[in-house]
């Protein structure tokens, strides 16, 4: 049953992912993208990674792949991408041949397992009983419960962040545009020189 | 059926064990592992330490709810006094816990082993207390002059210090990564906070993408540790280490070697420190000076906590590692130093040098080291936002020059503002009688109780070829003054100004469609704030009491329980 579940998951994935890169048109690899979600999610609960595999959903089919497609749509779905015309030529080739040591290097590492000598706890099924969501969600709210909770200090920055960059400036009398700050900054290297010869020469000696 | 969270662990009173599952050492300090009761979520919170960063968190929520309901152009002073304020409560707070916690041995982890709560911890949350109160008192008259006031600088600058104590308090890797990120990105958003300075815009963009850089790096060395330890708590991560021995230690190497480039990225530290020339020279004046403070002691304090308290028995594996950063720290920071012509470069290749004698301080891993590191940390707050305070104030509107010329003839003009400079310079050159020279003598002297007698030599060569700059500044504050009507000349160096920069290369897209007013500063006295004064005053009078006495050095000496 295992297998049969593993082996569907698995179909999925690589027709998704093979859709994402050999289909043309833009939208219909977004949602290639997805259906490589949905066999990532199955692989998830066969593993019994059921958070792991919420997550997959949530996450990626339903929130990542959805900002994808806005932006496909703002930007046009007819536009021709032209794919063929690489500015590196000897890229495709490099690509084929890293897919191709990173594959060699997971395998052999599969096979050499004594080189990570992590606590042998950290493997094995959970101990206990509950559901692996339950107990990540009470690890969540007892152990991790600062860490927790001080992510919405990062979520007040992001705001207060966001009204600092994106707020628009009203030009009052006397600014400069950069062009003016730099055309400026030119014409006074000069009359600095000048103007203090002594501090000029001083100041350059050492840096020649 | 889910049990509310308890405040029975308000102020470290013991909490009652729950029906199962969960152990809970006496005095509620800690749980181990997780509660394995269904629907139990126990977990004793010691609030008493966390009482700054509460009341940071408070203090900031409550200003921006203000914020929105008091009329838009609220009393000019009204923000950085309640900024001030804030960390003035803070402070109390954390004077509190020292006081709290005695002359207790071994630090204790809390909440959940996320924070320690020692005096180790303490002595940072006091110095960054500090830090906020100066950089809140001396961004008011530079941010005022810019046009760029307003309640946004200040939250950011509360938040930068919530994230700068959780580091510092850490017990676990998770939470030094959440205090890292969230102390960086308020900083980046600080950095780029004058918009309409393309420098200002320019240094907050290379701060952001390579301190994200720099923190992808971090997290992936926390991967690799947990991964060759089972573990992210500092504690467990050191039990084990201790209890077994790794025949391969590939992966936890790898994991220390990233941590150590996150948090040097953070320091400042050779060569991790491409970024701290153009950052320091483009970001607001007074904001450079709180970065310089903070930031640099949360990162030192983040490296104890893991390389001392986790990894404490990989010391053979990372002292060389920490010591060749710290030779390399001392002699780039100093000789660059010589070069610039910016006296906001030159400040920052200066506070990069610094950094290399925490460092002397970090690698002799012994308590005398630590203490040395502490009392550096603690008393260089008060000298390197004193300097920029003063740098702010000779600036001119937008910035106009910081070139070297602009404190020429400043002994004339203003013989108090000059005075107090020259402490600062004397401070950081290490002349006697001021806290400098103490703590270059600390962190030296633990270099040599350890045998470190060639880092010793080194330290003190860089402590001459940084004193022949920094007595540069005074003969040029004391020099004359050209004698010439008007203002002095605008000179706004491009990122890229002189000959040594060996920095990032200049964003030369980075067009924004933005205005500045550049007002060159007048050849009279510029006027000194109130504010900015005290803190002038105040940190001026800390540089030489901590010189002269011995109460500061005591207070690192305590605080040094690492050991």
């Amino acid at each position: 049953m295992d297998w049969a579940v593993y082996l569907v998951g698995a179909a999925m994935i690589l027709t998704g992912a093979l859709g994402v890169i050999l289909l043309r048109n833009p939208v219909h690899c977004a949602l290639m993208l997805v259906f490589t979600m949905f066999g990532i999610f199955l692989e998830f609960i066969n593993q019994g990674a059921d958070f792991l595999a919420a997550v997959q959903i949530i996450v990626y089919a339903g929130a990542v792949v959805i900002l994808f497609l806005f932006v496909i749509m703002f930007l046009g779905v007819d536009r021709k991408e032209a794919i063929g015309a690489e500015r590196l030529r000897f890229q495709r080739p490099l690509a084929i041949l890293l897919g191709l040591v990173a594959l060699v290097e997971i395998l052999a590492l599969s096979r050499v397992d004594h080189w990570v000598s992590g606590a042998p706890a950290q493997s094995g099924a959970l101990k206990g009983a509950g559901s692996n969501v339950a107990k990540l969600g009470q690890s969540l709210y007892t152990g991790y419960l600062l860490p927790f909770e001080m992510t919405a200090a990062l979520l007040v920055i992001a705001v207060v962040a966001a009204v600092v960059m994106s707020r628009r400036h009203q030009p009052s009398a006397g600014e400069m545009s950069p062009a003016a700050q730099k055309e400026l900054r030119e014409s006074h290297q000069s009359a600095l020189s000048a103007s203090d010869p002594s501090l000029a020469g001083r100041l350059e000696a050492p840096s020649e | 059926m889910i049990q509310p969270l308890h405040l029975l662990g308000f102020l470290g009173q013991a909490s009652p064990a729950s029906s199962s599952g969960c152990t809970i050492a006496p005095g509620g300090f800690r749980v181990d592992g997780f509660c394995t009761d269904p629907g139990s979520l126990h977990i004793p919170v010691a609030y008493r330490s966390i009482i700054p960063v509460l009341v940071l968190t408070i203090g900031a929520l409550v200003m921006l709810a203000l914020s929105a309901v008091l009329p838009k152009r609220a009393r000019p002073g009204l923000w950085p006094a309640l900024t001030a304020l804030v960390g003035a409560f803070s402070l109390a707070g954390a004077v509190w816990q020292w006081y709290d916690l005695g002359t207790a041995g071994a630090a204790q982890p809390t909440i959940g082993g996320q924070i320690f709560y020692d005096r180790f911890s303490v002595l940072f949350l006091i110095l960054i207390s500090i830090a906020v109160i100066f950089g809140a008192l001396s961004a008011d008259s530079y941010l005022r002059r810019e046009g760029l006031d307003g309640i946004e600088a200040y939250i950011l600058m509360l938040m930068s210090a919530i994230g700068a104590m959780l580091m510092a308090q850490s017990g676990s890797l998770i939470m030094l990564f959440l205090g890292l990120e969230i102390m960086s990105i308020a900083l980046y958003v600080m950095a780029a906070y004058h918009r309409r300075r393309t420098q200002s815009g320019e240094a907050g963009l290379k701060y952001f993408i390579l301190g994200s850089f720099s923190s992808a790096l971090f997290l992936y060395g926390v991967a690799l540790i947990y991964g060759a330890t089972g573990s992210v708590e500092f504690g467990l991560i050191g039990n084990f280490l201790t209890g077994n021995v790794i025949a391969n230690n590939g992966v936890l190497l790898g994991g220390m070697a990233l941590v150590i480039v996150g948090l040097g990225f953070k320091v400042a530290a050779v060569p991790f420190h491409y970024w701290t020339p153009d950052v320091y020279q483009g970001s607001p004046t007074p904001f450079t000076g709180y970065m310089a403070a903070v930031a640099k002691a949360a990162g030192f304090a983040g490296l104890f906590r893991v390389l001392t308290q986790a990894l404490g028995t990989q010391q053979a594996n990372w002292r060389p590692i920490i010591w060749l950063m710290a030779v390399l720290t001392l002699g780039i920071g100093s000789v660059m130093a010589i070069a610039q012509k910016d006296l906001k470069r030159m400040m920052a290749y200066s506070s990069i040098s610094q950094a290399g004698y925490v460092l002397v301080g970090l690698q002799a891993a012994s308590a005398t080291g630590t203490s040395g590191a502490l009392f550096y940390l603690f008393t260089y707050i008060f000298v390197i936002v004193g300097t920029f305070a003063v740098i702010g104030l000779l600036q001119g509107r937008g910035e106009a020059r910081s070139d070297l010329g602009v404190i020429r003839g400043l002994g004339r003009r203003q013989p108090l503002l000059a005075g107090v400079m020259l402490v600062f310079l004397l401070a950081q050159a290490g002349v006697p009688f001021t806290s400098g020279f103490l703590a270059k003598f600390y962190v030296i002297q633990a270099a040599v109780q350890r045998g470190q007698y060639w880092l010793a030599v080194i330290a003190m060569l860089a402590a001459a070829i940084a004193a022949f700059f920094y007595l540069r500044i005074a003969l040029l504050m004391y020099s004359s003054d050209p004698a010439e009507p008007g203002p002095l000349p605008v000179d706004v160096p491009p990122a890229d100004a002189g000959v040594l920069t060996l920095g990032l290369e200049p964003i030369a897209s980075l067009d924004l469609e933005t205005t500045l007013v550049i007002d060159p500063p007048s050849r009279g006295p510029v006027p000194v704030p109130l504010a900015v004064g005290a803190v002038l005053a105040v940190s001026a009078a800390f540089t030489i009491a901590a010189g002269v006495s011995s109460f500061a050095i005591d207070f690192a000496k305590q605080a040094t329980t690492l050991f």
